[in-house]
Parts: structure tokens; sequence; C-alpha cells
């Protein structure tokens, strides 16, 4: 593994047509540590992953991945940059097509010349990092939510990347199976200390576990950036509300009555045999 | 007016869009070193599996024009002229835009389907993250695959065609069978032939850009989103081949007689 790549945001404005989803955030990410972006959802905490791993382009500001300015680079030098990157999408994203061991195998199947009985051992290896080669002959439809992440953190991370990029990595998991991903992302940090691992969610017990730093996200501004304990000792109304899961509405209202019309026609539906 | 005006504008950005597409799409067979084997799977899922499908439109199709033809043909004394008819017919016209229409419901509308669930899926985003170039992974075996497949089932069809010819004629109708067969070799030109397969090759190129090009962008229509936007794309690509193949038939033939 190269260097260890660290991530700055400067001033950045991202969103799609005019509409503006984030505006002026500043972080930083460093080198080697497990960083995440918090928020609620539709924040564009999402938005803002796809933008640093260059599959959108800013409306202003810098995204710099190891001081390269990643807004002003060419096809070639973002190409290069990618190589060194590891992205785990929300659903895994995993060809449909491929069985899961073709799925990890694929980076090594396209780019290198290699045998492939050796490919397939690679590919196993990896497989066995993530508790998947009994699996390895499925389609990824027959997978079940957490084995699809779980195999996609295995393609993203068969090239020994510099930089991980998970995207919701425990959204829709049980605790065990979240708490399983949050450990290997762990083991992974602790294995490849080099390794800086950028993960965008929205679960604060996950945050609690693997995070070092945050950058939080509300009202499409970042509002915090900095480490764990920073976040923690921070008096912030909405930081604390966040970690507290105090929400502003202490009781929802469903005081309001349904329209006569469609009570009637309603109970004349459920009376009907 | 402004709509007519707005029509056509976004009309003359997805011609060229879809142009600068299939140029990229042919770039990717001359960069990608590794094109042979995703060629022939799609060689297979183009071409093998719509065998029995243009096998079996093509016979009908020559044996309803048998059915015309003789009692066409018949009025002016000239049943003889059958097998030259229905050779003709189908060697310079319906053997290339038939086979080129049922390959669009066949294959075609399954191409935009794949590529369009791939993309709404974050799979297409996932190959280009991994520094693979997907629209040489993805569009040019597509487009090799139907530079074979498209010719290939053309003639096929021609040959199934005649012989449906052959049944209602010659079986059926009583049409003598050396004279059958002989009107064909005496009226059946190499350049009919040759014609016929640039036809095919041109509406496989037409057919596979298309459908490739509204599976590959998907995401971007504003009509729709997820799912549904699939099954728009999918539509318009059915709809649009069609079109493009008998706009480009009609040029093509003009060309060609």
């Amino acid at each position: 593994m190269e260097t260890a790549w660290d991530i700055d945001l400067c001033a950045l404005t991202i969103g799609y047509g005019s509409h503006i989803v984030l505006h002026n955030v500043t972080a930083s990410f460093p080198a080697g540590r497990i960083s995440m972006i918090l928020g609620e959802s539709g924040s564009g905490k999402s938005t803002l992953l796809r933008h640093i791993i260059g599959l959108s382009v800013p409306k202003s500001g810098r995204i710099t991945i190891a001081g390269t300015d990643c807004t002003r680079m060419d096809d070639a030098e973002a190409r290069r940059l990618r190589r060194r990157m590891g992205v785990l999408f929300q659903d895994g994203a995993l060809l449909g097509s491929l069985t899961v061991l073709e799925n990890v195998a694929l980076p090594l199947t396209e780019h290198l010349r290699l045998p492939k009985e050796l490919i397939r051992k690679e590919a196993l290896r990896v497989l066995g990092m993530v508790e998947l080669e009994q699996v390895a002959d499925y389609y990824p439809s027959q997978l079940s939510g957490g084995m699809r992440k779980r195999a996609g953190l295995a393609r993203a991370i068969i090239t020994n990347p510099s930089l991980l990029l998970c995207d919701e990595p425990t959204s829709g998991l049980d605790p065990l199976t979240a708490a399983r991903m949050d450990i290997l992302l762990l083991t992974l940090h602790r294995q490849f200390p080099g390794m800086t691992i950028l993960v965008v969610s929205h679960d604060l017990e996950s945050f609690h576990h693997i995070a070092d730093y945050t950058l939080v996200i509300k009202d499409g501004l970042g509002i915090f950036s900095g480490t764990k304990d920073a976040f923690y000792a921070s008096n912030d109304p909405y930081l604390v509300r966040y970690r507290t899961r105090s929400s502003e509405a202490t009781v929802a209202d469903f005081s309001s009555t349904m329209d006569p019309r469609v009570s009637s026609e309603l109970s004349r539906w459920l009376a009907n045999p | 007016m402004g709509r007519c005006v707005r029509f056509v504008c976004n009309m003359l950005a997805s011609t060229g869009a879809a142009t600068i597409f299939f140029g990229k799409g042919l770039l990717g067979i001359v960069e990608s070193g590794r094109i042979g084997r995703r060629t022939v799977a799609q060689i297979y899922a183009i071409g093998c599996q719509s065998i029995f499908v243009i096998m079996l439109i093509g016979f009908f199709c020559g044996m309803v024009l048998g059915l015309q033809g003789y009692y066409t043909l018949v009025k002016f004394g000239s049943v003889g002229l059958l097998g030259s008819a229905i050779s003709l017919t189908l060697i310079r016209e319906l053997g290339p835009v038939l086979t080129a229409i049922m390959l669009t419901g066949r294959a075609g509308s399954s191409m935009t389907a794949e590529i369009g669930v791939m993309r709404i899926s974050d799979q297409i985003d996932a190959l280009d993250v991994m520094d693979i170039n997907s629209m040489a992974y993805l569009v040019s075996p597509r487009l090799l695959a139907s530079l074979v497949a498209f010719p290939l089932l053309t003639a096929l069809f021609d040959v199934i065609g005649i012989l449906g010819g052959y049944v209602t004629g010659v079986l059926m109708l009583g049409i003598n069978e050396g004279v059958y067969f002989y009107r064909i070799e005496a009226s059946v030109l190499p350049i009919d032939v040759w014609g016929g397969f640039v036809k095919s090759l041109v509406f496989a190129l037409l057919v596979t850009t298309v459908c490739c090009y509204q599976g590959y962008t998907t995401h971007l229509r504003r009509d729709s989103a997820g799912p549904a936007a699939v099954g728009n794309a999918t539509t318009q690509a059915v709809v649009v081949s069609c079109v493009c193949i008998l706009a480009a038939d009609y040029v093509l033939t003009s060309f060609f007689l």
C-alpha cells in the first residue's frame, strides 16, 4: 500500500441543476483514520460521497485527495486516482449477471494479466475475510442485504485501496449484522493502518464504535467537523439532539380528522365481505 | 410553436448525444483488450436465443408471400414468377427489415432493460469506479455481437422464408418445383444479397445504439424515475428503433435501386 490519503473539502457547493444540496462545506478527513459523514436521511450525504468519488462535478469549491485537486483533473488523472479507491455502494452494486466470486474478482480480471486460477484464489481469500466463501458461486439476487454489502466490501478492498468509501454500510441491517459490518471495517483499519476509510451513515451506534472523525450535515450546511470526542463534547443543540435521538417534535400530530366522505367510503369498504 | 421548436431541439440534442455514444462504443471495441468473451456471450443472447422466433416468423412470412403472390400473379398468368417475387421481396426488403424489427423486440428491449436496471442500481457507477470503461464493458460487445448476429439471422430468415413460399406455392398450390427454384436462381443477383446484408449491418448498429443509449441514460429521463424509467426507456427504445429501421430502409433502398 502507498502513503495514506487524506481528503479535504474546501468551500464545496454541490447540487443538481439549479437545486443546491450542500452549500459551502469545508471539512478534513485525516489520512489513515475512519471518518464518518453524519446527517439525517435526505441531507445530501450520499450526494457528497458521489462528488468525492468523482461521479459528479461540484458547482464550486475544491475536493482535494492526497494533495491533488480532484475538481481540476483530466480523465486520465481521475482514472489513476480511482484505481487507488475502493467503493462500497449502498446496496453493494454487484453486477447481477455475475456470481459473487466473479464480482469480487472483477477488478483483477479486467486489469491484470494473471492466470484464472490465481485470480479465483485471491477472490476466495478476500471473500474469506468477509466470511462469504460459502456463497462464492451464488448470484447477488440469491443473497441477503447484509451479504450483498459484505460482498460489495470484498470487491472494494480486493485491490488494496488507499481510500475506502462506504455508502451506508449498516443501513437496513439488523443490529447483529450491522455490528458485524462495523467489526469488519475496524478489522480492516487495524490490518491496513494506512487505509483511509470514509463512511456515510446516519447510524449513531456505528459512529460510536468505529469513527475517529466526523462531518455533520444539516440543512445543506456542514455544521460540525472534528473528532469523535469533540462531537460528544459539543453543546450545539442540534448535535445534542442528534446524540440523544431526541426530535424537536415531542409528540406526533395525528389530530386532524379524516374527510367524512373518505371515512364513510372506508367504512363501507371495510364492511364489505 | 414554442413546443415544436423545443421538440425539434430535444430530438437534435438526443441524436447528437446518441451519435457520440455510438462513437464511444466503437472506440471501446478498439480500446478494450478483453472484449472477446463478452462478445461471444452477446452473440448467444442476441443471435442464438432468437433463432427459433426468426425461423418461425420467416416461415410464416414466406407462406403468406407465397399465397398473396400466387393469387396476384395468377391474374396475369405469371405464376411461374412466384419464386422470383418471394425471393427478391425477402432478400431485398422483408428479410433485413423484419429480422431487425423482431430482434429489436426480443434482444433490443432486453439490452435497454438490462443496462437501465444496471444504471439505476449503481452497477454502471461501480464499473466506472473500478476503472472499468462501462462503455467498453457493456456497449462495445453488444455492437460487435449485433454486427455478427443480424446478418446471419437475416440470411436464415431469407432461407426459411423461401422454404415457406415453397410450401405454399409448390406443395399446396401446385407450382412446378423446378420453375420455383430456377426463377429464384435466375432473378436474384449478388447485389441483391449484398444489399440485404448491408441493410442488416446498418440496422444492427442502429438498433444496438438506440437500445443501449436508452438504457445507459435511464437516470437522465425527465418523465419518470426508478423502475418506471426503465420501462419507459424500453418502450422508447423499441419505438425509436423501429422508426429508425424503416427510415434507414427507405434511404438504403433508394441508394441500392
